[in-house]
């Protein structure tokens, strides 16, 4: 696989600082509105929004993580079980604005997942979401994304990944691709 | 440790470390379901599941029925009293019958030691032994390991007596099992009588003094006497088996160290254990109930996945 980084160190912490002002223009002082990333990825994204906007805000911004396991539609269409991680919302998301969080959009199948998993927990008043990358193309739902990290274009054999300082070492998005026969 | 390493939960026998590890931890996540607004979730729909009880269950029948609608499953129950097998068909045709209506997995429980495996072995469906005579019993080892784990945050190292009719008990068989494997250290304790000859070869520790195996554990499960599986007297009276045997709030309180007091159920209140010890902030009874849902859900979940279609 050859790699390229696609988005550095430098302009990840833009992105990050312009998605959290985005979501400040729509969402004022987050005074009904929670975030919820979808685990596993999605919740370093959350974890970093969360951080940036306490900061900007001065003020908590209510967070939960949700685990979309159980409602995912290839349970018995892989070799091995997916097992789930952990769901935390010690909250209801009843008549609140929800912003579901997560690291990279391609198929739209976990957002579709998520979605449901979210109804569980009460009727939100509105449910939005936020993707660090959108892999615009090959797309098997029709699911957009309202806040968007960085597009990108790429080739259903490709891969992106969004890598984390606390995690990889340095906070990165990297595009691989397989070599080509010639 | 991503997929369990058998295809039928027949006993903790059968079962590595990591499998009983890989329950736990799913058990972790259908907890958290189970204690949403909505506590159900969608991943078992297109699976069908019979629960087939020949022999009588209130919690056991109730738990895994409860555990199969929470993942979404349809269910059909059957139980012997009511059913054909008065009529004298065999064990095979019954399953065979039920498969015929296209059910994927069958929860039984049989009085007969080996009736859940010899199933396994000759029907097309995965099976989760629900108790199977003296044998085994999985679900509830599993639940009573997760139980000790959740309240002490480890099973490694602990010490835990099994106190009561040891000879009839598929629990007492399957926890030992369970608990060695987590590499807690076993105890059995009740009279002579109700201890199996050989049990020592299982590598557990035999006491016939109450207070002597309380002071050494950390936790202990007390067992009902299972009169309707004794065929002859092995005491003189129930009333001296639970002097003898029997946990009360005075001797609890006697100990050296507070320990953890579980009981698998049903409870024969004032013989096995006082209603003061089983109602105490000690006992585990109720949370046992409450994490049975979570670990069958865990095992059907698990089980479920490796159905191909």
């Amino acid at each position: 696989m050859e790699r390229q980084v696609i988005l550095n160190s430098k302009h990840f912490e833009l992105t990050i600082d312009r998605l959290c002002y985005q979501l400040i223009e729509s969402h004022n002082n987050f005074e009904n509105t929670v975030l919820i990333g979808l685990q596993p990825r999605g919740v370093n994204v959350l974890v970093r929004l969360k951080s940036k906007l306490e900061k900007i805000l001065s003020g908590d911004v209510v967070c939960g993580s949700l685990d979309v396991t159980f409602h995912r539609d290839d349970f018995r269409r892989r070799e091995t079980p997916l097992i789930p991680s952990i769901t935390n919302i010690d909250f209801s998301v009843e008549n609140k604005n929800v912003v579901l969080v997560d690291d990279v959009l391609y198929t739209g199948r976990t957002i579709r997942s998520g979605l449901d998993a979210l109804l569980a927990f009460g009727r939100p008043a509105k449910v939005e979401l936020l993707c660090f990358v959108d892999r615009r193309f090959k797309r098997d739902l029709p699911i957009q994304s309202d806040y968007v990290g960085i597009t990108v274009d790429s080739l259903r054999s490709e891969r992106v990944s969004v890598e984390w300082k606390e995690i990889e070492g340095e906070d990165k998005v990297k595009l691989y691709t397989p070599e080509s026969n010639g | 440790m991503d997929s369990l390493s058998v295809d039928h939960l027949i006993g903790i026998k059968d079962l590595t470390e990591n499998d009983i590890q890989l329950i736990f931890k799913t058990a972790d996540s259908f907890k958290e379901v189970i204690n949403r607004p909505i506590k159900k979730v969608p991943s078992l729909r297109d699976i069908t599941i019979a629960n087939l009880f020949f022999e009588n269950s209130t919690r056991t029948r109730l738990s895994f029925e409860l555990a199969e609608k929470r993942l979404s499953a349809d269910t059909i129950n059957f139980s012997a009293s009511s059913s054909s097998v008065k009529k004298g068909e065999t064990l095979i045709d019954t399953v065979n019958n039920i498969l015929s209506m296209k059910v994927d997995m069958v929860v039984m429980r049989h009085p007969n030691p080996g009736a859940a495996k010899f199933l396994s072995e000759n029907v097309d469906a995965r099976i989760v032994n629900a108790g199977d005579g003296t044998h085994e019993h999985p679900t509830q080892a599993l639940l009573d390991s997760y139980s000790i784990k959740e309240k002490l945050g480890d099973v490694r190292g602990k010490k835990v007596v099994i106190v009561g009719d040891i000879l009839h008990s598929r629990v007492a068989l399957s926890n030992i099992y369970c608990l060695q494997k987590l590499g807690a250290e076993v105890m059995v304790c009740g009279p002579t009588t109700l201890i199996p000859k050989y049990i020592d070869k299982l590598g557990v520790k035999v006491e016939h003094n109450l207070r002597s195996a309380l002071e050494w554990c950390d936790v202990s499960n007390m067992l009902r006497i299972q009169l309707e599986r004794q065929d002859i007297k092995y005491f003189p009276s129930l009333r001296e088996y639970s002097m003898q045997f029997g946990l009360t709030k005075q001797l609890l309180d006697e100990l050296s160290k507070e320990i953890v007091v579980m009981h698998p159920g049903p409870i024969n209140r004032g013989v096995e254990i006082t209603s003061d010890v089983a109602d105490s902030k000690q006992s585990l009874i109720l949370q046992q109930v409450e994490n049975g849902v979570a670990i069958r859900m865990a095992v059907i979940y698990l089980l479920a996945s490796k159905i191909k279609r």
